[in-house]
């Protein structure tokens, strides 16, 4: 393979524990937890984590999340509301820095 | 959308159905032979329990032509069971305690005996279960009065909705089912049909539109319940959810997609031995539009008849079909992935 990123992968990501097995455990024991339903529905959390997979740029949890979003029954429209809602953080966080930008130009400035 | 057998595609054929299945097991490591991991699980060979569901097929006629049907229906399909046969069924059942019998299709409702079966079967004292499409009781006005039909025979209404939006419905099952099957389930409600004490029960089945297996049955109950409530207005009892079994139409959707391969690994991950001991085979009998015995609706659609002496309906005989192992081969995983599938829902 002669890219960074292989799908075949992503079936692979359990492995992870192998070099750490308390460490790994611990955090796929506590990853089962965070997607159990709770005060948010199991479709809610897969379309946050969908969200998520796309502020972090990650192709594996894109992947991943847009499977789980589909079992869980959401549809087009609400994933790609998800990544609106993804994009308009990420856009309005770099926008947001404007203000900073604006206030250390005016301080160097005359 | 034509069917499989009217564009003469080469799945038509039973015959290479299998070959793709099995071959797929050749090629790949990753997916076992269905015996063998039956084996694994004390189960072969698997063996019936106690009859509990006779499944009558009554014909392979549809109004639609869904992009998963497993049956290759449509109405270019011609193959519908006849009174006679109708009546073979009928005395097996007599000689059965048999409680429920299912009846499928393509559309049940559009073989002219339909109805007549219904009332025979309500005369020997059985539940009826209808897997009804929805759009069959609006499509003509003969259908209209199906809900006060069916609520006279306290038949229990099963209706396939892959989803609660109009995207994800009309993409498996044609344009504008969506809309047709929402006016269908308000004329069912207003017969009293999933109704809080009415006592007339309506199931709608859920699917996946796609290569994915379907997520929890309570989760996805609570949101169809929700979104057809508020949107529609749309009362109903259970959600069962149901997974796409390579067979006939869904399995050209996997091939002509790219997604077999990694659709069949899927099932395979998630081949769970509770679900295997639990498959709806073990407590239902499947029969053909022309009387043939069947282990399944799957297995009737792959031309795999019984393992045994009586193969069909007019040598019914309780014990000797009670003795039989039930044929399996690959298309089983998609009944014993996950938390299960079977026409009631999950399994386990
Ligand atoms: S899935 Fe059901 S409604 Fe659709 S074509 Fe097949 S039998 Fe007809
Ligand atoms: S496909 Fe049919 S024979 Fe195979 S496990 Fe499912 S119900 Fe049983």
């Amino acid at each position: 393979m002669s890219t960074y990123y292989n799908p075949a992968d992503l079936a692979k990501f359990g492995n992870i524990t192998e070099w750490q097995s308390e460490m790994g455990n611990k955090f796929f024991a506590y990853y089962a937890e965070v997607f159990k339903e709770g005060a948010l529905t199991e479709r809610e959390k897969a379309l946050i984590a969908l969200a998520v997979a796309h502020a972090v740029q990650c192709p594996y949890c894109i992947d991943a999340y847009t499977t789980d979003s589909l079992q869980k029954g959401a549809d087009e429209a609400q994933m790609m509301e998800a990544v609106h809602v993804a994009a308009a953080i990420k856009g309005g966080a770099a926008l947001v820095h404007g203000v900073q930008m604006m206030n250390k130009a005016k301080e160097l400035s005359m | 959308m034509k069917s499989l057998q009217a564009r003469q595609a080469p799945l038509a054929d039973t015959a290479y159905q299998l070959t793709v299945l099995t071959q797929a097991e050749a090629v790949g490591a990753q997916l076992p032979a269905f015996a063998h991991r039956l084996r694994e699980s004390g189960l072969l060979p698997l063996q019936p329990t106690k009859l509990g569901v006779m499944q009558i097929n009554v014909g392979k006629m549809c109004n639609q032509v869904c992009k998963h049907c497993h049956v290759d229906a449509g109405p270019d399909r011609t193959e519908i069971m006849t009174r006679e046969t109708m009546q073979l069924c009928l005395q097996a059942l007599a000689q059965t305690d048999i409680p429920v019998v299912d009846l499928t299709g393509g559309a049940p409702e559009m073989n002219p005996d339909f109805r007549w079966l219904v009332e025979q079967i309500s005369a020997l004292g059985r539940q009826t279960i209808v897997r009804c499409n929805l759009t069959i009781i609006v499509a003509n006005p003969k259908y209209h009065d199906l809900p006060e039909f069916f609520a006279r025979h306290q038949v229990r209404v099963v209706s396939s909705l892959p989803h609660f939006s109009a995207g994800r419905t009309d993409a498996q099952r044609g344009d504008g089912v969506f809309g047709r099957s929402i006016r269908a389930l308000q004329l069912l409600n207003a017969a009293g049909y999933g109704v809080e004490g009415s006592g007339l029960t309506l199931d709608l089945v859920y699917n996946p539109a796609g290569a994915f297996m379907p997520g929890s049955q309570v989760g996805l109950e609570r949101e169809f319940k929700q979104r057809l409530g508020r949107e529609h207005g749309i009362v109903f009892n259970n959600l069962l959810t149901i997974t796409n079994l390579p067979v006939s139409r869904f399995l050209e959707y996997l091939l002509e997609s790219g997604n077999y391969e990694s659709y069949m690994q899927k099932l395979v991950a998630a081949y769970n031995p509770v679900a295997a001991a639990n498959v709806m085979c073990r407590s239902t009998l499947s029969i053909g539009w022309d009387g043939q015995l069947y282990d399944c609706d799957f297995n009737q659609m792959l031309e795999l008849p019984v393992a045994s002496s009586v193969r069909h309906i007019r040598d019914f005989h309780e014990a000797t079909l009670a003795g039989r192992a039930i044929v399996v081969n690959q298309h089983c995983y998609g009944c014993t992935a996950g938390a299960g599938s079977s026409c009631g829902g999950a399994t386990t």
